[in-house]
């Protein structure tokens, strides 16, 4: 089994971001600018993660989002849709014009994303739900015997809740090695600071006491991403976690650890013009 | 009834290879024969409730058809929002087996007396609700449940109540069953009440009362054209149900007439339990009987309903 990788650190998580990974904020904040609404701190703290997943690890047929034999990838912290209708969009699983009518009344994409949209495995915005359903997913892959990865994706503020922790147990009684849990560890949830709200610490050992085999990385930085979620599955005998330390809001300056942009309604011209800078547009 | 309600599961599991066993922590011994023939499709999951039902989910969605079953109030009340949304939301087919539904576990106290457990479940876009009356009822109907379409609540008995469906008046989900034609009176049952007022009817007929009964051993859907042509004969309706009142197969008549019958419909009497949680004891024959829900209780209620 890899050694795990030391938890980074604040400077590290200050990598510069690419212009792909610019892209798809755009995406995401573009979405969110046509509803006029939605969580767009926790959406940017997962975009390399669902970037480097949907790019290099998934396997996956965006013109035949049912294909039996996918992996699966469940965003169990419903919130970060705009992240993953970005990435999805992006992929072709449905046209990039659905990303102008988030939110709309005979749209397809809510503000939680449900599986009426192509790529989405799984409704949620209720949290504490995308774990067990990937324990479900991991168990009947491995009756009909197929290698498929399943990957749910979490939030800090989500893995306060106890159904979490029953799936992780689950997960390494059954010794689901295709099983992966991803954390978006962001520190921040709606109200504050996770560390005032509900400390998580130490969370790694926490993971690896429920049974998981964990590695730590920066989550924002695509290239070591890369290096650990191609080592999947970290063990042989266990389901693997991937502890993502990330910046809410990343990518957009005013919201980067801000909780005050963990839903955000409207942007004035003011506030957008930075943003826009940031992010690379004119 | 629950013994048979579950060796169906293991006789669905030999038909159809979509069949899963998900129990939280039963009894020692539990479907020892399925778990035996089939290992990978057996699982004991301890007491968490909401994996449970998420992890029904994540199979569901992969194409099998998971019996979930542990106590009733822990089934109902536990993971409500695991299957609101896990469940109905995705319309999966996943069979929920309520151990102990009404006041079977009366001495347990009000912890274990799922008593709203009907409305709960009625309550859910998608959600099929059953309550058979006795074991031969229950392996007439746990079949139909395999391909339903979206999750189905099934209401376990006691066990070893007195067997009273018969086969020739057919066990259609769905399709209420006529035991007797309503007179001047007619009740509608639910689960194991149907032995309770088939006693009710056969004291009020030795009393020249005539009174018919109407076994919905479906609560959702509800027959709603079979009620409907039984309550127009009737001068008064009673539902009587081991639930509360509120919500139950009681608001389910009512709800269902007041669209079929405007302006017409008879006066509908709701026995059942009242808007609160019983601090007694006993046995379950004696908490029906404390809440008037036995066969001489119901027979004193179409009469007082009749004397209006």
């Amino acid at each position: 089994m890899p050694k795990d990788t030391p938890p980074s650190g604040p400077a590290p998580l200050a990598v510069p971001l690419d212009e792909r990974s610019k892209h798809l904020r755009r995406m995401a904040l573009g979405s969110m600018l046509s509803a006029g609404r939605g969580h767009l701190g926790p959406a940017m703290s997962l975009i390399e993660i669902l970037r480097v997943l949907y790019d290099d690890i998934l396997t996956y047929k965006s013109d035949q989002p049912d294909w039996p034999e996918r992996d699966r990838c469940i965003l169990s912290k419903g919130h970060g849709c705009l992240a993953l209708y970005a990435i999805l969009a992006d992929k072709g699983f449905f046209p990039k014009s659905e990303l102008d009518r988030f939110c709309a009344f005979d749209g397809l994409l809510g503000g939680h994303p449900e599986v009426l949209a192509p790529g989405v495995e799984a409704s949620t915005g209720a949290l504490g739900h995308g774990l067990s359903i990937g324990v479900g997913m991991a168990l009947a892959n491995r009756i009909k015997k197929r290698d498929g990865k399943v990957v749910v994706v979490m939030g800090d503020g989500e893995i306060n809740e106890g159904s979490v922790w029953e799936a992780a147990m689950a997960a390494a009684k059954h010794g689901l090695k295709n099983l992966t849990a991803i954390i978006d560890y962001n520190k921040i949830q709606s109200y504050g600071p996770v560390n005032g709200v509900q400390p998580l610490e130490p969370l790694a050992d926490k993971w690896r006491a429920f049974g998981f085999a964990v590695e730590e990385v920066n989550g924002h930085d695509v290239e070591a991403l890369h290096s650990v979620l191609k080592r999947l599955p970290f063990a042989g005998d266990r389901p693997s976690a991937v502890i993502c330390h990330t910046v809410k809001g990343k990518g957009i300056p005013p919201a980067e650890n801000n909780p005050g942009w963990h839903h955000k309604n409207k942007l004035t011209d003011e506030e957008l013009a930075p943003i826009r800078e940031a992010l690379g547009e004119g | 009834m629950r013994k048979t309600a579950l060796n169906m599961v293991h006789e669905l599991a030999k038909r159809d290879e979509r069949v899963v066993y998900i129990g939280s922590d039963p009894g020692p011994g539990t479907l020892d024969e399925m778990r035996e023939e089939f290992p990978d499709r057996f699982f004991i999951e301890g007491i968490a409730e909401a994996n449970v039902i998420g992890m029904a989910a994540g199979l569901a969605m992969e194409g099998y058809v998971p019996y979930v079953n542990t106590i009733a109030t822990f089934l109902t009340r536990r993971c409500y929002e695991q299957l609101a949304v896990d469940l109905c939301l995705h319309k999966l087919p996943v069979r929920l087996i309520g151990n102990g539904g009404g006041l079977v576990y009366a001495p347990l106290g009000p912890t274990h007396q799922a008593i709203e457990d009907i409305a709960i479940m009625r309550a859910l876009p998608h959600m099929t609700v059953i309550a058979p009356a006795d074991a031969d009822e229950m392996r007439r109907m746990v079949p139909q449940t395999l391909d339903v379409e979206g999750p189905v609540y099934i209401r376990l008995a006691k066990g070893h109540d007195d067997i009273v469906s018969q086969e020739e008046h057919g066990n259609t989900l769905g399709k209420a069953i006529v035991h007797k034609e309503p007179g001047e009176a007619l009740i509608v049952t639910t689960g194991i009440m149907l032995q309770r007022a088939l006693k009710a009817v056969d004291q009020l007929a030795a009393e020249g009362i005539e009174c018919g009964l109407l076994h919905c051993h479906t609560v959702k859907p509800l027959d709603a054209e079979t009620l409907t042509h039984m309550a127009r004969r009737a001068k008064v309706v009673v539902t009587a149900e081991e639930h509360l009142t509120t919500g139950g197969l009681g608001g389910a008549v009512l709800e269902t007439l007041s669209e079929t019958m405007p302006g017409s419909m008879p006066p509908i009497i709701r026995k059942g339990i009242p808007d609160k949680f019983t601090h007694h004891y006993g046995s379950q024959d004696l908490l029906l009987e404390h809440y008037g829900l036995q066969g001489p209780g119901l027979a004193q209620t179409v009469k007082d309903a009749l004397s209006k």
